[in-house]
């Protein structure tokens, strides 16, 4: 009997394990998933619970239900693996051997990184929304909130999903005025980028709906510390911005084990073939979802369409051929933007987020880059979508490659690299 | 590409600036370019920072993040951004000759 095994059973984890045990031959191979969490979490929700949308009961569902009864879920936390030896160590003293290796450990946010981020005010006035308890206590602290200075920062890229910080900016503005304390509150959007996002055509656009909003941007701003005291963030460079809640999006890091496994990178993500989701450093190592290292946001359809393309690749090495299915680095978010509206960014490694419309060139139904209540259904929706079809690991409907139909990509003259490489 | 005279030498930028061929670069060079940034006379913990980069640039094809610079190149991120100020990983990779960082996604 071999053994495919998979590290995590959050989202990329639990799609591929159900993915593969419906396509391995049962004779031959055992799907085998390692996870120390019994709790699988809808991450999206997290966004969500400091202002009260979403409660535990939206977020929280045990793991076991949501991966095939003849995939075998092993609780345990991850020593290292040994890729010479093709085993993997657990904290229990246990060792599992691998034909086949899957890792899908993930991101996690680090506030250790940053200097006295976890001093007096952690928990108190200093707060993250990327973890559930995270999530729950920012909740609490805005249930109090009576005015002052909302100070929401990035620490430094990637990150896992890159457009929740602006979402929270835009999620906060249309709470505080629902609640009467607009007025009272400064927003200060702090960014070690050079703008509000990474790709220039949708940055445009979500700086312009800042600025219709009054939340300040702050742009170069590398955080090297929290001063507890003074109630201030500081950047490398010496300059301070001071708030009354700050809302931190932490480093961001990759599973400790990598590190110990000598397969990570600084950051403890594995360095991956971005076509292929190959390790580089193991023919029988492949690597999914927020633990790798690629070009390609930190997001949870991402890890959808990479299955698609891991499905392909797993079989193709247990058939003994090539690997032929290429990942394009095809992401698609909503981004909420509060009001009852949101918008919806579609994008892969060679062309950035454009306006138009999804996913019917003309007929849409979903405007690109815009504002509207359709994307906001369509987030409130997927929630329904990513429990009962993404994690099954059942077809979506959208194809794991980006389309450039309904894009406009007339906007994109000016920075094709195509166009600047024959100039 | 743009072609244009620093140091006495005709040499070759990409539209942000960043020289295309790093061995087109020297000392001569990276104190010119030094100077359009605005960071004055370069001493020996820049060249730290400068020979370090050139070496992951030459090894890997592309340059280090700021995490790993501080990380292995014996330079705290602290006097990293007073040896180059504002945007050291861009600015030092420019005075490098090499490309500019891949941006973050």
């Amino acid at each position: 009997m071999k053994k495919l095994l998979i590290l995590g059973a959050g989202t990329a984890g639990t799609v591929i394990a159900n993915k593969m045990v419906r396509k391995l031959p049962a004779k031959e191979w055992q799907v085998e998933v390692v996870d120390q969490d019994p709790v699988h979490y809808y991450q999206p929700g997290f966004l969500f619970m400091p202002f009260g949308i979403y409660g535990e009961k939206d977020v929280v569902k045990p793991k076991k239900r949501f991966l095939s009864r003849k995939v075998n879920l092993r609780m345990g936390t991850i020593e290292r693996i040994d890729a010479d030896t093709n085993k993997v160590y657990l904290e229990n003293g246990d060792s599992v051997h691998y034909d086949l290796l899957v890792i899908a450990t993930g991101t996690t946010p680090r506030p250790d990184e940053i200097e006295g981020m976890e001093g007096d005010d952690w928990g108190r006035d200093v707060h993250e929304f990327y973890t559930f308890d995270g999530s729950c206590k920012l909740a609490r602290r805005l249930r109090e909130w009576k005015g002052g200075r909302m100070v929401i920062n990035v620490a430094e890229m990637p990150i896992k999903c890159p457009v929740a910080p602006l979402e929270f900016a835009f999620l906060a503005d249309w709470w505080l005025t629902k609640n009467g304390l607009r007025d009272k509150t400064e927003i200060h959007y702090v960014t070690p980028l050079s703008g509000a996002f990474t790709k220039p055509v949708a940055t445009e656009r979500l700086q312009h709906m800042l600025d219709e909003r009054r939340i300040h941007v702050e742009t170069d701003f590398a955080i090297g510390s929290v001063d507890n005291d003074k109630k201030r963030i500081v950047s490398w460079d010496d300059r301070a911005v001071d708030y009354d809640l700050l809302v931190a999006v932490p480093t961001n890091m990759g599973a400790d084990a990598m590190e110990r496994s000598g397969l990570g990178d600084e950051l403890n993500f594995v360095p991956t073939d971005k076509e292929t989701l190959r390790s580089l450093a193991r023919e029988n190592i492949f690597v999914i979802g927020d633990a790798t290292d690629l070009p390609a946001s930190k997001a949870g359809s991402v890890a959808h369409f990479e299955a698609e393309i891991l499905e392909e690749n797993l079989l193709a090495v247990v058939a003994g051929k090539e690997l032929e299915a290429r990942f394009d680095g095809h992401s698609n978010c909503f981004v909420e933007t509060g009001y009852g509206k949101g918008m919806l960014i579609d994008f892969n490694y060679e062309t950035e987020p454009l306006p138009g419309t999804f996913p019917f060139a003309k007929l849409g139904p979903m405007p690109l880059l815009k504002e509207s209540r359709i994307n906001h259904w369509g987030k409130l929706m997927f929630r329904h979508v990513y429990w009962h079809a993404l994690l099954p690991g059942l077809p979506l409907g959208i194809g794991p490659h980006m389309s450039l139909k309904g894009k406009r990509t007339d906007l994109l003259k000016r920075n094709s690299p195509v166009l600047a490489g024959a100039r | 590409m743009n072609q244009r005279e620093i140091a006495g030498r005709i040499v070759g930028f990409d539209d942000e600036n960043f020289m295309v061929n790093h061995n087109d670069w020297d000392e001569s060079i990276a104190a010119a370019l030094a100077e359009e940034e605005g960071v004055g006379l370069l001493n020996d913990r820049h060249f730290m920072v400068i020979e370090y980069l050139r070496r992951v640039y030459e090894e890997k094809g592309t340059g280090p993040t700021i995490r790993r610079l501080t990380k292995e190149s014996g330079v705290p991120t602290k006097e990293l951004y007073s040896l180059f100020p504002g945007a050291p990983a861009k600015k030092a990779a420019r005075i490098s000759g090499i490309p500019k960082p891949k941006g973050c996604i």
